[in-house]
C-alpha cells in the first residue's frame, strides 16, 4: 500500500529530531513534512513522503543507475 | 515530476516489455516452468497503477498478475468498521481517518452517513493532524482510526511521538494495522498456491527492510522483487522476477533500491518497536493470522481507544461472503465472484474490495478488466432524464 | 435492508438522508435529479446547464445556482465572484449572451460585516467584467448554528439566446467532433482543497474561476458552431464527458497525455491520490467541435484570457448506446473514465 511521492527538501525547520520540511512536490510546495525518520535528510535532498512524513532519502546515484540501465532495454 | 517522470517514460516502458517478451520465450522453451507465469503483487497501491496505465494488457499473455490482499482497507473486519462507527457516534469524540475508509460500509451504514446523521467525522491527510485538533479540542475526545500496513504504521507511530512529547491526553487511535509477511506465509502456504513470483510492496520495505522475506524464498522457493508504483518500476519488478524464474532461482531482489534499502528505516522501525508488539489480527475473509498486526504496549495502552472505550459492544458478524477471502488470496478472480458486477457493484458495493479503489474487485469493475470496452451496466434504478 | 444469507454485509439500496454526495455531480447526484426532481417537475430542463424558455419574440436562457463554498475566501477568488461566474458561465455554456442576474443571500447571523461588504463589492466587479447586470435580489438571515457563521449564495440569470445556425447541445454532438478543453484543469478543486484543509502550499494553488463570456463570445463571433458546451465543475471533465456521452448515447475517447494539467496541481493530486479528471474547476469548459474547425476553435481560446492552455484533448469515436468515455493509457490500452462516484476521496494506498 501507500501512496508515496517524492518531493525535494526546500527548506528544513525546527528542532532535532521533530524537524519538518518544505517540500517541493514537482510545482505543488507543501510545508509540515516530517523528518523524525530522516533525521539525516538535508535541504536539496529529495525523499519519498507518504501520509506527511518522509519514509527515507532518495539515494539518487541508484535512481540514475536504474534508470540508465532500463533505457537501455529501449535503445535495443 | 523527478523521480516520477523517468518511471513513466513510454519510451523506456516498451523496452521493459520487450525484454519481458524476450525472457518470456526462453520460459518457454523449458517444458518445466508451468504457465501461465502467475504474479502477485501484495500492494493496493500497485494494483491501482497496474490497471491505472494497462500493464496487464501489455504484457505477453503467459504471464498474469494475480492481485493479493494489499489493501488495508479490504482487510479491515466488518466488526472493527462497525466499533468506529460506536466510537465515531458517541456523544463528545471527535473521529478522524484516512479519506479511503469513509465509503467503507459497517453492517448498517458508512462514515458518510454517520456524519450526515450528526457524527463529528473528519478526514486528515496525516494522523498528526488528528494530534493537532485534539490539541485544539481539549474538551473533546479525539480518536484516530489506525488501518494501513507497515508503512503507514510509520505515520501512525509519528502521532503517538508526538501525543506523548506534548502529553496530549485526549487522543486515542483504534489500532487495526496489518502486517504483510505473515500473510504472504499463508498464501505461500497453501497447498493450492499457484503463484510463481511475489512483488514486494516497495514502501512497506522502505520501513521495515527486507529481513522478513528471506525465510519466505527459502522455505517456499518462490522469488520476491522489492518493487515500486510507477509503471516503469512494476515492469522491472516484473522483469526481474521472469528471470529468476527462467533461471530456477528464488532470492529477494531489490527493484527499487533508491528508495527502500534491504536495512529499512533504522529509526522509524525502533520508534514503532517502542510503541507496538506484533500482535495476532483477525482479516476479514481470510480469518485470524497469527503475529499479524500491531498491538500497543502495556505500556501505551492509555492511547488505545478499545480499552478507553472498552464498554462499547460493537456488533460482530459471522465470516462474510467467502469470495472475498477467495479473491484477496489470490484464489479467484473477481470476474469469478456471483455476485460481482451484479450484487456488488461500485455503487452498491457489498465487500470491501469493492469500496476501496485499490480493491482488487473495484480494479477490475473500474478499469474493465476481464471484458471488452464495455461499460459496466449502469444500476438498475438509473433512468435518464427526459427534456420536455 | 435486505439481508442476503450467504453474505451477512447488507446491500442497502439507498439513503434515508441526504448525503453529500448528493451534491457532488457524480452518479449519486445523477440519481437523485432523475429519481426525484425530474418525477416531480414534468417541465425540468435538466440535462442541461440552463433552460431553454421560449416567448412569442425572443428565446431566452435561464439558470440558477447555489453557491456553498468554504471557507468563503480562497486564493484567486471568493464565493461572491465564484457565483456570478458560474451563472454567467451555464448561460454562455447553453449558447446565450448573459444579461441579468439575481442574488441571494442566506447569511447566518453573526456573519461578519466587513466580510459581507467584500463579497457583494466582489460580486459588483466580476459582473461588470462578465457584462452583466444584478438586477434583483434577497436576504436572509438564519440563526447560528456553526461555530464560523457561514454564507450561502444563489444566483439565477437569464441570457438571450444566440442565432446558432445549430444549437450547442448533447444531441447536437456527432461522430468525428473532437474534444477540446478551455485550459489547464483541476484548479478550483485543489485551491479549495488545499485551503480547506490546512494543506497550504506555498505559493497557493488559485482557483481558475473566472467568466467564460469572453471565450463564448469570440467563437460565436468567428463562426464556430460549438456541437456542445458544458463547463467542468463538480465532479470534472470526467463528469461533463460522461454525462454528455449517455444523453448522447456516443463514445468519446480522450488520451490522458493530452489534458493540460498544471504542475502544482498535478503535484497535489498525486499527494492526495486524485485524478485530475475528476477535480472541479470553475472557469473551464470543455467543448464539443467539428473537425474541421477545432485547430480555429483552438486559437481563439489561446487568444482568450485563460485560454493559453486549451487542448484538443480526443474525439467521439463511434456511437454507443449507454454512453461511453474511454481514454488511451501511457502503455497504448485503452481504459474507461466512470462518472465520479459521489464524494471525492484522497486515498491513502
Amino acid at each position: 500500500m501507500c501512496l508515496g511521492v517524492p518531493g525535494k527538501i526546500v527548506t528544513i525547520t525546527g528542532v532535532a529530531p521533530f524537524c519538518t520540511a518544505k517540500v517541493n512536490f514537482g510545482g505543488a510546495v507543501k510545508s509540515g513534512i516530517s523528518l523524525l525518520a530522516c533525521p539525516d535528510a538535508k535541504e536539496g535532498d529529495y525523499c519519498l513522503t507518504h501520509a506527511g512524513s518522509a519514509l527515507s532519502v532518495i539515494d539518487e546515484d541508484c535512481a540514475r543507475e536504474t534508470t540508465e540501465l532500463l533505457r537501455e532495454y529501449s535503445a535495443l | 515530476m523527478k523521480y516520477v517522470t523517468e518511471f513513466r517514460d513510454r519510451e523506456v516502458a516498451e523496452g521493459v516489455i520487450r525484454e519481458i517478451q524476450k525472457v518470456v520465450l526462453e520460459i518457454k522453451q523449458n517444458p518445466k516452468i508451468h504457465l501461465p507465469i502467475r504474479l502477485m503483487e501484495i500492494c493496493g497501491g500497485q494494483t491501482h497503477s497496474i490497471l491505472q496505465y494497462g500493464i496487464h494488457t501489455a504484457l505477453p499473455k503467459e504471464v498474469e498478475f494475480v492481485h493479493g490482499p494489499g489493501c488495508p482497507v479490504c482487510v479491515t473486519p466488518i466488526e472493527t468498521i462497525n466499533l468506529a462507527l460506536e466510537l465515531a457516534k458517541q456523544p463528545n469524540v471527535i473521529f478522524t481517518s484516512f479519506g479511503d475508509m469513509l465509503r467503507v460500509p459497517g453492517s448498517d451504514e458508512n462514515m458518510f452517513e454517520a456524519k450526515a446523521k450528526g457524527a463529528d467525522i473528519r478526514w486528515v491527510y496525516a494522523p498528526t493532524e488528528a494530534v493537532e485538533i485534539a490539541k485544539q479540542n481539549p474538551d473533546k475526545e479525539i480518536i484516530f482510526f489506525a488501518i494501513g500496513f507497515e508503512t503507514t504504521t510509520w505515520p501512525i507511530t509519528e502521532a503517538l511521538c508526538v501525543a506523548e512529547r506534548d502529553s496530549v491526553k485526549n487522543f486515542s487511535i483504534l489500532p487495526t494495522m496489518v502486517r504483510v509477511p505473515p500473510a504472504l506465509e499463508v498464501i505461500l502456504s497453501d497447498p493450492e498456491c499457484v503463484i510463481d513470483g511475489i512483488l514486494a510492496a516497495g514502501h512497506v520495505c522502505t520501513i521495515m527492510g527486507t529481513e522478513e522475506y528471506e525465510p519466505l524464498v527459502e522455505k517456499y522457493g518462490v522469488p520476491i522483487v522489492v518493487t515500486g508504483f510507477q509503471p516503469v518500476d512494476i515492469l522491472n519488478g516484473v522483469l526481474m522476477c521472469l528471470k529468476q524464474i527462467r533461471d530456477s532461482r528464488a532470492e529477494v531482489e531489490n527493484a527499487y533500491g533508491w528508495v527502500a534499502k534491504g536495512a529499512g528505516n533504522t529509526v522509524a522501525k525502533a520508534l514503532i518497536n517502542k510503541f507496538f508488539k506484533v500482535v495476532d489480527r483477525k482479516w476479514r475473509g481470510i480469518g485470524v493470522i497469527p503475529n499479524s498486526g500491531f498491538g500497543l504496549r502495556d505500556e501505551y495502552k492509555h492511547f488505545d481507544a478499545e480499552i478507553k472505550w472498552k464498554h462499547i459492544n460493537a456488533r460482530k458478524e459471522p465470516e462474510p461472503n467467502k469470495y472475498c477471502g477467495l479473491v484477496l488470496t489470490g484464489k479467484i478472480k473477481p470476474t469469478e465472484c456471483p455476485f460481482f458486477r451484479k450484487e456488488c457493484s461500485q455503487e452498491h458495493p457489498i465487500g470491501a474490495l469493492m469500496v476501496s479503489s485499490e480493491g482488487a474487485c473495484a480494479a477490475y469493475y473500474l478499469y474493465n478488466q476481464g471484458t471488452d470496452t464495455d461499460p459496466p451496466p449502469l444500476s438498475p434504478s438509473y433512468g435518464a432524464a427526459k427534456e420536455t | 435492508m435486505t439481508y442476503r444469507l450467504e453474505c451477512p454485509v447488507t446491500g442497502y439500496q439507498d439513503t434515508d438522508v441526504v448525503m453529500l454526495a448528493h451534491g457532488s455531480g457524480g452518479e449519486s447526484m445523477q440519481k437523485l435529479i432523475a429519481e426525484m426532481y425530474a418525477k416531480a417537475f414534468p417541465y425540468l430542463q435538466s440535462e442541461h446547464d440552463a433552460a431553454l424558455i421560449n416567448t412569442d419574440r425572443y428565446q431566452l436562457a435561464f439558470t440558477t445556482d447555489s453557491f456553498v463554498a468554504k471557507p468563503p475566501f480562497f486564493p484567486g477568488g471568493d464565493i461572491g465572484s465564484l457565483a456570478v461566474h458560474g451563472t454567467v458561465n451555464d448561460l454562455v455554456m447553453r449558447g446565450s449572451l448573459p444579461h441579468w442576474i439575481s442574488v441571494s443571500f442566506i447569511l447566518e447571523e453573526g456573519f461578519p460585516m466587513k466580510d459581507l461588504e467584500r463579497i457583494v463589492l466582489s460580486i459588483a466587479e466580476a459582473s461588470k467584467k462578465a457584462i452583466v447586470r444584478i438586477v434583483t435580489g434577497d436576504t436572509k438571515v438564519i440563526e447560528r448554528s456553526h461555530e464560523i457563521p457561514e454564507i450561502l449564495i444563489n444566483t439565477s440569470g437569464i441570457g438571450a439566446m444566440r442565432d446558432w445556425k445549430v444549437l450547442p447541445e448533447p444531441k447536437n454532438v456527432s461522430v468525428g467532433n473532437k474534444v477540446i478543453v478551455s485550459g489547464d484543469i483541476g484548479r478550483h478543486g485543489m485551491a479549495l482543497m488545499s485551503v480547506r484543509n490546512g494543506l497550504e502550499l506555498d505559493p497557493p494553488i488559485l482557483s481558475d474561476s473566472m467568466p467564460l463570456n469572453e471565450m463564448g463570445r469570440g467563437l460565436y463571433y468567428y463562426n464556430i458552431n460549438p456541437n456542445c458546451m458544458r463547463d467542468a465543475t463538480r465532479g470534472g471533465v470526467a463528469a461533463v464527458l460522461n454525462e454528455i456521452a449517455r444523453s448522447a448515447k456516443l463514445h468519446i475517447r480522450i488520451d490522458e497525455e493530452k489534458v493540460p494539467v498544471a504542475d502544482d496541481v498535478r503535484g497535489l493530486a498525486e499527494i492526495l491520490g486524485y485524478d485530475p479528471l475528476v477535480l472541479a474547476n470553475e472557469g473551464r469548459f470543455v467543448l464539443f467541435v467539428k473537425d474541421e474547425e477545432a485547430e480555429h476553435a483552438l486559437e481563439i481560446l489561446h487568444k482568450c484570457e485563460g485560454g493559453e492552455h486549451a487542448a484538443i484533448i480526443g474525439e467521439v469515436v463511434g456511437k454507443h448506446e449507454m454512453g461511453l468515455v474511454t481514454a488511451k493509457t501511457l502503455l497504448g490500452s485503452e481504459k474507461p473514465i466512470h462518472m465520479p462516484t459521489g464524494e471525492i476521496l484522497p486515498r491513502i494506498c
